[in-house]
C-alpha cells in the first residue's frame, strides 16, 4: 500500500495539517489501515524533499500545513492509473479505488475499467499458458488455475465496486469524510486484510 | 485479413418517447476469420442485443452490419435468411438440441433445411462431430449425453458445413468450470480452423480464452484488450510484483 500516494490524494482536496491527514486517511479507509503520526510526518518530509508537497515553513509540528504541488498532482494521477504490478496485492487495488473517490477530476468508473482491462489481459496471458499445458501436467494446470482465480477475484471486486459506485451519489468535492464504519464491519475487514 | 463480421456505428433502441430504451449506442466492431472475440459487460449492457444484431436476427435502428463484406441491410429477406442458415452458427447456453433427434440428426438438420440431401448432410454432420471428438456419440440422443457432450454436439451443429461466423451466448453457463473451459478451448480451436467467433459472457475467466475482449457498458463499446505480450513474460524472474 502506498501511504505516499494516499497522502497526496488527501492533499488534492486542499491544504491540511499532518494530524488531520492521519485522521482523514483512517476515516476514508474504515480504519483498516491504521497509520501512526510518525509515518505520516516521515512520508510528508520525503514528499517535500521530492517536490511533491510544500509546507508552511513558519509553523512547526502539528501546526505545520502541507499542500500538494503540480508535480505531486501529476504523480498522484499517474499512480492511480498505473497497474500495480502483474497481480496487485488486493489492498493496493482497493485503496487506489477508495483514494480515487476523494480526488477531484478523477472519473472513478474509468479508473476501474483501466484496472479491469489490465487484469483481463493478464488473465489472457495465464490462459494461453494453460492452453499449452498437456493434460497430464495437472500440477502446472493447478498453479495456473490458482493465479487465474486470484485475478478473477479482483475483477469481480472491481465489477461490484463499479455497480455500487454507479448506484451511490458521488460526494461533493470538499465534503466531510464518510462516517466511520460500524465496529463489527471494521473488525471483519481487519480479518480480511490479514489474509 | 478481411473481416467476416463488421458492425459500423450500430445503434438499437426499443420503444418510443419517454419509454425509449437504448440497448446499443454507436457500436463498432470487426471480427476476422480465425479470431475469437469475447464481449464482456454487466447485465443490461447490450451484449445479447449486439449478438442478435450480429446474427441478423434483429435489425439495427441505425448503422450498418456486414457479413463477409455484404451489407445485411441491402439483402432481401430471403437472401438474409439463406445467409443466416449457411454462414452463421449459434451456440446457446442451454444447448437447444432437439431431444427426439440423435446427435447426428441434430447436426445435419440445418444443412437439410438448407436443401442438402440427407446423405450429404449426414456425412458433413459426422465430420463436424468428429472434429469435436464426439463422432462416436453420433447415434445417441441428447438425453443420453452429459452436459459437456451436449455442448460439443451444439458446437458441431454451429460449425457444420461452410459456416463463417460462430456466435455464442453464454455458452458455458450450464456447465461446471472444467467443462466450461473445455467448451472455450473448442470454440477457440474452431475459430483457428477458419471461422470468426463472437462469444458473449459476463465471466472474465471464459472471456480470457478469446483473442480479444471487448467491454460493453450502457450499450457502448468502452474499451478492449490490447494484443497481449507472450505468456512467457509471466515466467521471467522479476516480472511479478
Amino acid at each position: 500500500m502506498s501511504i505516499r500516494h494516499a497522502l497526496l490524494a488527501l492533499l488534492s482536496e486542499g491544504p491540511k495539517y499532518g494530524l488531520q491527514l492521519r485522521q482523514d486517511f483512517e476515516a476514508r479507509t474504515g480504519e483498516v489501515w491504521p497509520l501512526n503520526v510518525g509515518q505520516v510526518y516521515s512520508t510528508l518530509q520525503r514528499l517535500e524533499r521530492d517536490g511533491m508537497v510544500e509546507s508552511d515553513d513558519e509553523a512547526d509540528g502539528a501546526q505545520r500545513g502541507f499542500q500538494i504541488t503540480a508535480a505531486g498532482d501529476d504523480e498522484l494521477r499517474a499512480w492511480l492509473q498505473a497497474p500495480a504490478g502483474d497481480v496487485p496485492p488486493r489492498d493496493e487495488l482497493v485503496i487506489k479505488v477508495m483514494v480515487a473517490l476523494a480526488v477531484p477530476g478523477i472519473e472513478v468508473a474509468e479508473l476501474v475499467q483501466a484496472h479491469r482491462r489490465h487484469l483481463v489481459e493478464l488473465m489472457q496471458r495465464y490462459t494461453r499458458l494453460k492452453e499449452d499445458v498437456a493434460e497430464h501436467e495437472v500440477a502446472v494446470a493447478l498453479v495456473m488455475d490458482a493465479e487465474i482465480y486470484r485475478i478473477d477475484g479482483l475483477i469481480r471486486w472491481l465489477d461490484s465496486a463499479d455497480i455500487r459506485l454507479r448506484r451511490a451519489p458521488r460526494p461533493e468535492p470538499g465534503a466531510a469524510p464518510p462516517p466511520p464504519v460500524p465496529a463489527l464491519v471494521r473488525r471483519a475487514r481487519r480479518l480480511g486484510a490479514r489474509t | 485479413m478481411t473481416p467476416i463480421l463488421e458492425l459500423l456505428h450500430v445503434s438499437k433502441s426499443y420503444g418510443e418517447g419517454a419509454a425509449e430504451v437504448h440497448a446499443l449506442r454507436d457500436a463498432t466492431l470487426s471480427v476476422a476469420t480465425g479470431e475469437l472475440v469475447a464481449i464482456m459487460g454487466p447485465s443490461g449492457s447490450g451484449k445479447s442485443t449486439l449478438l442478435t444484431i450480429a446474427g441478423s436476427l434483429e435489425v439495427p435502428t441505425s448503422g450498418e452490419v456486414r457479413i463477409a463484406g455484404t451489407s445485411i441491410g441491402e439483402m432481401s429477406p430471403n437472401d438474409r435468411a439463406r445467409m443466416r442458415r449457411r454462414s452463421i452458427g449459434y451456440v446457446f447456453q442451454d444447448f437447444n438440441l432437439l431431444t427426439g433427434l440423435t446427435a447426428r440428426e441434430n447436426v445435419s438438420l440445418p444443412l437439410e433445411l438448407d436443401g442438402l440431401s440427407a446423405k450429404v448432410a449426414s456425412v458433413a454432420a459426422i465430420a463436424a462431430l468428429e472434429e469435436l471428438d464426439v463422432g462416436d456419440l453420433a447415434d445417441r440422443f441428447p438425453d443420453d449425453l452429459s452436459g459437456g457432450e451436449r455442448q460439443r454436439v451444439a458446437i458441431a451443429r454451429a460449425i457444420v458445413g461452410d459456416r463463417q461466423l460462430l456466435l455464442a451466448d453464454e455458452p458455458t453457463g450450464a456447465l461446471d468450470s472444467v467443462n466450461g473451459e473445455a467448451v472455450m478451448r473448442l470454440l477457440r480451436l474452431a475459430c483457428q480452423r477458419g471461422v470468426a467467433g463472437v462469444v458473449v459472457t459476463h465471466d472474465a475467466q471464459l472471456a480470457a480464452w478469446a483473442d480479444r475482449v471487448v467491454f460493453l457498458r450502457d450499450g457502448r463499446v468502452i474499451d478492449q484488450t490490447h494484443p497481449a505480450p507472450g505468456p512467457e513474460l509471466l515466467l521471467e524472474p522479476g516480472s511479478r510484483s
